[in-house]
């Protein structure tokens, strides 16, 4: 198995508070990863390193590597805003830019100078498509993205990100504010999306990420506790914290 | 992987801290001319002839100009006197008693009537306030109380829209807490809401002194202009921005240069003004 | 005997109605009377002739194009300073002893009185500089008067831009200067808006800088290096020389007019933007 991502020993503090204390682990190629963990454990921080989002956090110090396909992103060398075109991310909240739907989806390639009519309009038809959101507004492409209930914001969301042409994608607890129904379609989007891109999920819902993820990984206060198939992380996890979490004892 | 080659963005902040730099570019050229134009005189005439000489008469070598600095404060104490009763009492209307659509509607009228020309003003109060004056009180009627009065109207608008944003700026609770100690309206107002309003009212009388001290074309039209510190509210008189407007245009040589000393006595003026207002407003923001 | 507290509320109560009222009825008059003593002189032949006889004859239209050379190129030279110096000083640094001189620069000369501007403007651009009275001395005075207002209001507009945002735009690929050119302007647009259309006002009604830069030439100003005459200007000069009363009250409607104009295009256009996606 390819492996994608891949931290070693990551550590990430806030001023003097240490967020991520050391953290490695491999992403694989074409699988959902999930993280979860409760508040605090670190997930979010870590994939917001992934796609160097976290530089915009005031005063966070990071050491440790990250490699992507083999290249230390962390690397002061490297161009961010190009890393951030293979490594697409949904936010928790759903955040519409205030223009038409159309736009949203469009405003990445755009930025890429693909601007012309019918491949920039294909591309926003196939991206909306994959995020199972097509149909529901193909038929308003101008109107305003606000106008948008909150599942399908979300979805836009998804479907902006992949407009991008991403290799990997990250996702922040994109369903802790939707209702199940919004959720499934979601869900649904991400098992066929598997086929053509590498995505992390992060959540702290256990059902979900025993639901749709191949690779589980557990955090605790900034340390993965534990990490595997996602089938041993449910069934026979090998440590007590991790079957404590799972239960819903804590978190 | 792409390498950073981000030269546009580096070329756009350049450009861009040159143009927040130009503010202070600017600054600092309007105080070297003014300031190298304006010292030499304090030089030559001496710095207590010109601030606390009596006789401006600069084609025969004398430059005080004492009674412009007094006349300034004076009008611009009389504009407060005016203005900022008025005013303040106007926020306190529009912030505690009136409704919602009174409010909307009298904010962009605020901003229309802080828009309309001085000159205009000027030109009002030498059609309607002077005669009413002269016909009233007696003296000139170009006088320190038609110039309080212009000038105090002009002031409305800074007065009113910053103590009303200080005033709605008093959190709901202080309000509530206040009555519920079975405090009548007036009460709570007096008691509890004006004085966590100070700085900020404060911060509105000290700008509104400001735009009637730097006030020129309105003055020259309403003040009557004369030479003297005036002795009642009926005399004329004339203020240090009058004095560079009236005579700007055709002074040469050692006049101009009075000229511009008025200008430096001014900015300093001034500038100790903005100083204690960032200074009121700076408090407010920290409370 | 003692007042009781619930009697004085109901008086202070009335005063401040009374008062309330009497501010506003002053301003309300102040506008009324000019629109009156105006309105019989306002005519499209005053509007489209120029003065003839120091003012006393003919209409403003001189002093309109005048006028309108001067804002304009003000506005043109002063909104990318302005707006580019707001950008700066939100998007582009943290908060340091730099940006705390810079706000104090900008500051410093919102404080400073027109007057002022238009003694540096005359001893520099004209004395120093050697441009004469001229539209182009008038123009990079104004231009300097009006910036801090452009920065101020530009720098309120764009904090007000959701921080959420520009988030997504960077997540999205886009550079700084991409973030700001395509998300955080186009949000901020209707406040910068606002900050331009108080400072064209402002430019309109100015007096005292303007004589002393620009002039007070009659003729209609056909370079950058002539001296022309703004309504503002000669508003003063038939008030103040007693030049005609029927084309100073004239010029007076035109000036308020214009006034109350900028100011309905600027609620238009900040309503329909903000109602657009919203």
């Amino acid at each position: 198995m390819d492996i994608k991502i891949r931290t070693e020993e990551l550590r990430l503090s806030f001023g003097k508070r240490e967020i991520l204390k050391g953290v490695t682990v491999d992403v694989y190629k074409n699988k959902i990863t999930g993280f979860m963990g409760p508040a605090g454990s670190g997930k979010s921080s870590l994939i917001s390193i992934m796609n160097r989002m976290i530089d915009f956090e005031e005063n966070a110090t990071i050491s440790g590597r990250v490699f992507i396909d083999g290249e230390d992103i962390l690397d002061g060398e490297i161009d961010e805003v190009h890393l951030r075109r293979r490594v697409g991310m949904v936010f928790a909240v759903p955040i519409p830019l205030p223009r038409s739907i159309f736009d949203n989806i469009a405003y990445g390639p755009r930025l890429k100078n693909k601007n012309s009519g019918r491949e920039l309009r294909s591309l926003v038809q196939e991206s909306l498509k994959k995020a199972f959101l097509w149909d529901e507004v193909k038929d308003r492409l101008n109107s305003s993205a606000l106008k948008l209930s909150g599942g399908q914001q979300q979805r836009l969301c998804l479907a902006r990100t992949l407009a991008l042409e991403p290799e990997i994608i990250l996702l922040d607890e994109p369903c802790s504010g939707l209702d199940p129904i919004s959720t499934a379609k979601i869900e649904e989007a991400l098992n066929e999306l598997k086929k053509e891109y590498t995505i992390v999920l992060v959540s702290n819902n256990t059902k979900q990420i025993a639901r749709i993820t191949d690779y589980a990984a557990f955090f605790y206060m900034g340390t993965l506790i534990e990490y595997g198939t996602t089938e041993k992380v449910f069934t026979n996890p090998s440590e007590r914290k991790t079957e404590d979490y799972i239960q819903g004892k804590f978190g | 992987m792409i390498k950073k080659a981000l030269t546009k963005e580096h070329f756009v902040k350049y450009i861009l801290t040159a143009f927040a730099l130009s503010s202070l570019l600017f600054l600092f050229l309007i105080f070297i001319f003014i300031l190298s134009e304006g010292i030499p005189l304090f030089h030559k005439v001496g710095l207590k002839n010109i601030i606390f000489g009596f006789k401006w008469a600069p084609t025969k070598g004398s430059f005080g100009i004492f009674p412009m600095i007094v006349s300034s404060f004076l009008v611009t104490f009389g504009a407060l006197m005016v203005g900022a009763p008025l005013g303040l009492s106007c926020a306190i209307y529009l912030s505690e008693y009136s409704g919602k659509k009174l409010k909307l509607f009298l904010k962009p009228a605020l901003e229309l009537l802080a828009g309309i020309p001085s000159v205009v003003y000027g030109f009002l109060g030498v059609i309607y306030i002077v005669p009413l004056v002269r016909n009233f009180l007696g003296g000139p009627g170009f006088s320190l109380l038609a110039t309080s009065i212009i000038l105090g109207v002009m002031i409305f608008p800074t007065v009113i829209s910053i103590s009303f944003d200080a005033l709605m700026s008093v959190p709901k609770t202080y309000r509530e807490g206040s009555f519920a100690m079975g405090a009548t309206k007036w009460q709570t107002i007096y008691k509890v809401i004006i004085p966590s309003a100070r700085s900020g009212i404060l911060a509105s009388f000290i700008l509104g002194m400001g735009r009637a001290i730097g006030e020129t074309m309105a003055v020259i039209m309403v003040a009557g202009n004369a030479l003297r510190i005036p002795t009642s509210i009926l005399d004329p008189l004339r203020t240090l921005t009058s004095n560079i407007a009236l005579e700007l245009a055709y002074a040469t040589g050692d006049h101009r240069l009075g000229l511009f000393s008025t200008g430096v006595v001014l900015l300093v003026i001034i500038m100790i003004l903005n100083y204690i207002a960032t200074f009121a407003i700076r408090r407010r923001v920290l409370k | 005997m003692r007042i009781s507290p619930n009697f004085v509320d109901k008086i202070v109560k009335i005063g401040l109605n009374f008062q309330a009222f009497f501010t506003v009825g002053i301003l309300i008059a102040i506008v009324a009377v000019i629109f009156f003593k105006g309105s019989p002189y306002l005519n499209l032949e005053f509007i489209f002739s120029s003065p003839e006889d120091m003012g006393r004859h003919g209409g403003i239209f001189s002093t309109i194009i005048g006028t309108i050379f001067l804002v304009l190129l003000s506005i043109f030279i002063a909104t990318p300073l302005g707006v580019g110096t707001a950008i700066f000083l939100t998007e582009y640094t943290k908060e340091s002893w730099f940006t705390k001189i810079i706000r104090f620069g900008v500051e410093s000369l919102a404080g400073i009185p027109s007057i002022l501007y238009g003694l540096f403007g005359f001893i520099f651009f004209v004395v120093k500089l050697g441009m004469g009275w001229s539209l182009m001395a008038g123009v990079l005075t104004i231009t300097i008067m009006i910036l801090p207002t452009i920065i101020r209001t530009s720098e309120e507009a764009v904090k007000t831009v959701p921080r959420n945002l520009r988030i997504v735009s960077y997540s999205l690929s886009a550079t700084k200067w991409e973030t700001v050119t395509k998300v955080v302007l186009p949000s901020a647009g209707p406040g910068i808006l606002t900050g331009i259309m108080l400072s064209v006002g402002r430019a309109v009604g100015e007096t005292a800088a303007v004589i002393f830069t620009m002039g007070s030439s009659l003729r209609l100003p056909t370079s950058l290096m002539d001296s022309g005459r703004t309504m503002a200007v000669h508003f003063y000069i038939l008030a103040r020389e007693g030049i005609s009363m029927e084309k100073a009250y004239a010029t007076a409607l035109v000036l308020v007019l214009s006034i109350l104009f900028i100011n309905i295009i600027a609620y238009y256009i900040m309503n329909k933007v903000t109602s657009k996606y919203s």
